[in-house]
């Protein structure tokens, strides 16, 4: 039987997480469908029928679905669901909201945020905070399943040829609404997307220095995060928080600056490929997971930092 | 209105978890339990709404070992008014959890539940929406602040990006995020008030819900260590080293 992926999109365009849930998927099984679920989505369609592995986009173009409203969304792929051996979406925060819900409408479990798959039933997933790492298999007819993007690699967007279908008759439970959303606007690339991540900590002082931050950010082509601890501060919002309770991250180049190293920091940046750390406390414990550490004053070493690269 | 609240048992969160050696589980002998932190927010948001003269009666439930009891005298003392204890040894899952609250809820027939977005030991993220799927109930996940306006709820949501905000048809669901509030901590009287709330006593079968594996745990492994590097001692050394060495910019 085939597999169901959820595309995650605003709309307009295709989100990479979905392309990490592409590659998971594929290491459960080969016939890959694509489902994009919203309104006016005709071009998220277009895009997800190019991406390679894909042989199948479903479209389901409907107001009902236009904010991925869990209630309305869980009916649909639940329905669709049923014909499939797995249900598979990003573990974003839209993914988290409905899959529990068509997991339950199909009687079955969900396994959450695997970063690896052993075989088609059988999954591995970080538990207490990313400190224990479990194999958990499925018992299930179908497996419902939500991806950590930075446990697979992101499928070619390009190469692809689906066929697009349209999916017939609309959910609407009519039972909750969209009233509005307040998106961080940012030229910066997506903390979960980025390739390079510079983030502050309580060292940071306040709000204002994170400019320090965001000009060393501009040269690298980076993006800007914090440790919980800023965000407590008031420094910055919380959706740059890196970190268990914040966003999972694994660039190529992770540098945290003025950040100590707390536990759930580090559970949502560890598997970042190279580590900068920067701090004048050299007991912090960043430092027993940087690839490079300098023990240094942050407000010495960030307008340096700039000018040489 | 009355609120149903649910809270877990789990591993206080300052402990360091550690993996059993033959590698089936975790170790949780003898470590320090608490509620979990996401639920203690979901505590404190009742009982705001109560002192706000919005909730009329807190219920407060916990599924789980008899041990679990300690948590909801816990909550009570926290300003819950009465508590449910749906007892079993037995390993439940998030969809048991949910399809046993969904009996509960049958039985109180709550305007709003609060429940916290995950808990910090299977961190699966799943119970509330699940719940909400079985009851047929709107859900809000990932609130960061709750109002109650015109017979609806208004949740503001932390989502990928920035923040939502739904307006829900009550009954509703509501799972809690970290801003939504700091939770207080219980008053010694509070505390000793509380050990003559009601708390009554389920089983899984007075619900008449059967307790099913849907997933076999097979295997527990301790992360892989990321060793330590070296130390620079400039900003030239650091900068050489990640073009040269690392390749990374």
């Amino acid at each position: 039987m085939a597999i169901l992926v959820i595309a995650e999109h605003d709309n307009s365009a295709l989100k990479g997480a979905t392309l990490n849930a592409v590659t998971a998927a594929s290491r459960m099984g080969d016939d890959i469908h694509l489902l994009v679920a919203g309104a006016g989505c005709q071009a998220v369609a277009d895009e997800a029928a190019k991406v390679a592995g894909v042989n199948k986009v479903l479209l389901a173009d409907n107001a009902a679905y236009e904010h991925q409203l869990a209630e309305n969304l869980s009916l649909l792929v639940a329905e669709l669901g049923k014909d499939y051996s797995h249900v598979v979406a990003p573990a974003t925060t839209t993914g988290k909201n409905f899959m529990p819900r068509v997991a339950a409408l199909l009687d079955v479990a969900q396994i959450s945020d695997i970063i690896r798959v052993e075989s088609a039933d059988t999954f591995v997933r970080p538990i207490y905070a990313g400190n224990a790492i479990a194999t958990v298999q499925s018992l299930d007819a179908i497996k419902v399943i939500t991806v950590r993007g930075t446990g697979f690699d992101a499928a070619a967007a390009e190469g692809g040829a689906a066929a697009i279908e349209a999916v017939g008759g609309v959910h609407d439970a009519g039972i909750s609404a969209f009233v509005g959303e307040e998106m961080a606007k940012s030229d910066r690339p997506e903390l979960t997307s980025a390739q390079v991540i510079i983030s502050g900590g309580r060292g940071m002082g306040s709000g204002e220095n994170f400019a320090l931050l965001e000009k060393v950010a501009d040269k690298l082509g980076a993006a800007v995060g914090a440790s919980r601890a800023a965000v407590d501060a008031g420094f910055v919002p919380n959706d740059m928080q890196v970190g268990q309770t914040g966003k999972i991250v694994a660039p190529d180049l992770y540098i945290a600056v003025g950040i100590s190293g707390a536990i759930q920091h580090l559970a949502g940046m560890k598997d970042s490929k190279v580590i900068v750390a920067i701090n004048k406390d050299e007991e912090a414990p960043i430092f027993q997971v940087a690839d490079y550490g300098l023990v240094a004053d942050l407000f010495d070493v960030l307008p340096q930092l700039e000018q040489q690269l | 209105m009355k609120v149903l609240v649910t809270v877990k048992r789990v591993i206080d969160y300052n402990v360091k978890v550690r993996v059993k050696s033959d590698n089936s589980d975790v170790d949780l002998a003898n470590v320090k339990m608490a509620i979990n932190p996401f639920c203690e927010i979901a505590v404190e948001e009742a009982v705001r709404l109560k002192e706000a003269g919005v909730a009329s009666e807190i219920v407060v439930v916990s599924l789980g070992p008899k041990a679990a009891q300690e948590q909801l005298r816990t909550a009570l003392a926290l300003g819950a008014d009465r508590a449910i204890m749906v007892e079993t040894d037995e390993a439940l899952e998030s969809l048991t959890v949910a399809k046993l609250l969904a009996k509960v809820v049958e039985e109180e027939q709550p305007e709003l539940i609060i429940m916290g977005k995950q808990a910090i030991d299977s961190d699966n993220n799943q119970t509330g929406q699940m719940l909400a799927a079985l009851t047929g109930l709107p859900q809000a996940t990932f609130a960061s602040e709750l109002k109650l306006e015109g017979g609806k709820a208004l949740v503001t949501r932390e989502v990928d990006g920035g923040l939502q905000t739904l307006s829900l048809n009550l009954p509703a669901i509501v799972t809690t995020d970290l801003r939504l509030n700091e939770p207080r901590y219980a008053s010694l009287p509070n505390i000793m008030k509380a050990k003559r709330k009601p708390l009554d006593t389920k089983t899984p079968a007075d619900l008449g819900v059967e307790v099913k594996a849907h997933t076999q745990l097979l295997k527990v492994e301790p992360p892989a260590e990321r060793q330590a590097g070296i130390k620079v001692d400039s900003v030239e050394q650091l900068v050489d080293k990640l073009k040269n060495e690392a390749k990374v910019i």
